[in-house]
């Protein structure tokens, strides 16, 4: 009975310790976009402070969803979170506020082999939605365009969709949909004529980003806001952050937040 | 009666201690019998409630929307405003990858239980068999790395001379088959032996030349084809054949090794050939458990999940024309799977509940060819057992 009583006893501190674990630590949730930034501050904060820090990354409106149902702490999201999302919020009693975490520009792909020397953001609307399928009435060779959009969870597609292609005419049903940046850059690299986009942090040499309107993706470009399809990344508390989390957030202003942030390809603000 | 024992047993030291344990054997009996009735009925609730869960949130769909967008529209805009929620093309996704994954791993499915159960020795038999079914613990999420990764850009560099390899592979030999059963057939008819064989001969010849034509111009089409995309209806087919693969093999192999020796002694006895008694005495022996296998399958494949969605292109359009396999195809499974994140009942509630609408009609798909299954194995039963 004794013994009983001591393995129930080791068990409830084992339970107690877990919780207050998971109640110092931050959990975070959202858009896969920013998950490298929010993975890279985590490490970053947990070395630096001791605070545990737990990354997933399930898209932004799963995010939003989180954090409104209280499931993390920041929800990650790569777009503006939507008026019904915040008045969902709101009947919950939370009050959605925005952090900056860094700017992010949205590269339209091809595959390297692909001559296309730039296009207008007319003729990627036209493309997304059905009025191009060839190549050729874009300035490129012979061949049918294989377009490749994200899944609708994605925030990088609903940025898409905001900056390039409007709400009046959908983006076309064949259009392919893969499930990550990571995907979308990977059957761009292997399909020599498809087009794709993806965010700036995911760029190499597997994939050729087209400048679009004359201007090429860049740092400096986004910064300065000539190149059209940029966007906020951001963080989003319930309230005004405090303790830890407040100490989290002021990262990407730091030197080395804005180091971290650069380094994965992205443009600190 | 009970009574009558009691007072025996009383009388003497020794049935007093039986009596006790035949009592415990008998509550031990009933605890045991009660629990697995109790296991037994949890599943089957467990299986209702599913139902019943699933129903009760696709109900509100079909009540705001009414059935035909759904199963008339190909319009599939869940995140417009408004949404739009024609699932036609998308159920006719899922029809296509289900058919072609089955097409492929139906007749290798049941030769390899043919080549395992009855022609391979029992020696090769015990590690081949173990390796198919390894093909089971593969998970699925492996399998659409692969399909997205090696098998799609595979399709697209290659594609057209693997189709024409395939195509010289199984159309060659059975090509070869025709023009030998269909010369002896043309020459029937003719009495003379010498004549007949002279112009069998020469229309075995003929045959084979045309054969040969037909391979290659075939051949050569396909060989000249340029694969667009290779996340395509085709490249799932291929991966969900060798999903259900193992299913099939392994049950299948079961019901024939289950056919017992009495059966096949008795064909050989009668002086049917090897070949015979597969043909006309295991295989319609075996049938019930061949169709159950097939029909395992064949669910694996529909419901299969992850590899469809990384590997069939998720684009929700009926293909054109509607049996070109090289095109994108987008299934119930994967759209349940994709779009689940972004619609929740806070925000959007018919593009919530659509999502259940979808899982139902699953659900109802797979229960009724269960049943199908059911009524066809009971009936084959009937017939083998002579009544």
């Amino acid at each position: 009975m004794k013994r009983m009583l001591m393995l129930a006893l080791a068990a409830l501190m084992l339970m107690g310790t877990e919780v207050s674990a998971a109640g110092n630590g931050i959990v975070i949730d959202g858009s896969t976009t920013v998950g490298p930034i929010a993975k890279s501050f985590a490490a970053y904060f947990t070395k630096r402070y001791g605070v545990p820090v737990t990354v997933s990354e399930s898209g932004s409106g799963n995010g939003a969803k989180s954090l409104i149902n209280g499931a993390c702490d920041i929800a990650a999201m790569s777009r503006d979170m939507k008026t019904q999302e915040i008045a969902a919020a709101r009947k919950k009693g939370i009050q959605p506020v925005a952090h900056v975490a860094a700017l992010d520009g949205i590269a339209i792909v091809v595959h390297p082999s692909n001559p296309v020397r730039g296009l207008t953001k007319a003729q990627i609307a036209g493309i997304y939605q059905g009025r191009y399928t060839n190549w050729r009435e874009v300035g490129g060779p012979n061949s049918r365009i294989v377009v490749i959009q994200r899944e609708s969870n994605s925030g990088t597609q609903e940025s898409f969709k905001t900056l390039v292609t409007g709400k009046a005419v959908p983006i076309m049903p064949r259009a392919e949909s893969q499930a990550s940046n990571g995907a979308v850059k990977s059957r761009v690299s292997t399909t020599p004529s498809a087009i794709g986009f993806i965010g700036m942090g995911f760029l190499d040499s597997s994939v050729r980003a087209v400048p679009v309107d004359g201007v090429k993706p860049s740092v400096a470009s986004i910064r300065s806001g000539t190149y059209k399809l940029s966007r906020k990344l951001y963080f989003y508390t319930s309230g005004q952050p405090t303790g830890s989390i407040k100490q989290f957030l002021a990262l990407p202003s730091t030197a080395d937040g804005r180091r971290i942030i650069s380094e994965l390809g992205f443009i600190s603000q | 009666m009970s009574g009558d024992v009691n007072r025996d047993s009383n009388r003497s030291g020794a049935f007093v201690v039986s009596e006790g344990r035949r009592k415990m054997q008998k509550a031990a009996r009933t605890a045991g019998e009660s629990i697995l009735l109790l296991i037994a009925s949890f599943v089957a609730i467990v299986v209702l409630f599913i139902f019943y869960f699933v129903a009760v949130d696709a109900v509100p769909y079909f009540q705001q929307r009414g059935f035909a967008e759904f199963f008339t529209s190909s319009n599939w805009y869940p995140a417009g405003d408004p949404g739009e929620f024609g699932a036609l093309a998308i159920i006719y996704g899922t029809g296509m990858v289900t058919l072609g994954s089955a097409l492929l791993a139906v007749p290798m499915g049941i030769a390899a239980a043919v080549c395992l159960s009855d022609i391979l020795p029992f020696s090769v038999r015990q590690y081949a068999k173990p390796v198919i079914e390894m093909l089971a613990a593969i998970p699925s999420v492996a399998f659409g790395f692969f399909a997205l990764v090696i098998l799609a850009p595979l399709l697209q560099t290659s594609g057209g001379p693997m189709l024409m390899w395939v195509w010289w592979i199984l159309a060659g030999p059975f090509l070869l088959l025709a023009v030998i059963v269909g010369s002896d057939l043309l020459t029937a008819g003719i009495e003379e032996p010498v004549r007949r064989k002279r112009y069998a001969t020469m229309l075995q010849v003929l045959f084979t030349l045309l054969a040969f034509l037909v391979l290659y111009v075939v051949g050569s089409q396909l060989n000249g084809m340029q694969i667009l995309t290779g996340t395509n209806a085709l490249n799932v087919s291929i991966i969900l054949s060798f999903m259900a693969l193992p299913t099939i093999v392994s049950v299948a192999e079961d019901s024939l090794q289950s056919v017992g020796r009495e059966l096949r002694e008795g064909s050989y006895a009668l002086g049917a050939t090897r070949a015979e008694t597969l043909v006309k005495t295991v295989l319609p022996a075996a049938s019930s458990g061949i169709l159950a296998a097939v029909i395992l399958g064949i669910m694996r494949s529909l419901g299969e999940t992850m590899v469809v969605w990384m590997a069939s292109g998720n684009s929700s359009h009926i293909p054109d024309p509607w049996y070109n396999y090289l095109e994108a195809v987008r299934t119930l499974t994967a759209t349940i799977a994709g779009d689940m994140g972004e619609a929740d009942q806070v925000t959007g509630s018919a593009r919530y509940h659509v999502l259940f609408a979808m899982g139902l009609l699953l659900l109802v798909i797979s229960f009724i060819s269960n049943l199908i299954s059911e009524r066809i194995v009971v009936r084959q039963r009937k017939i083998l057992s002579g009544q």
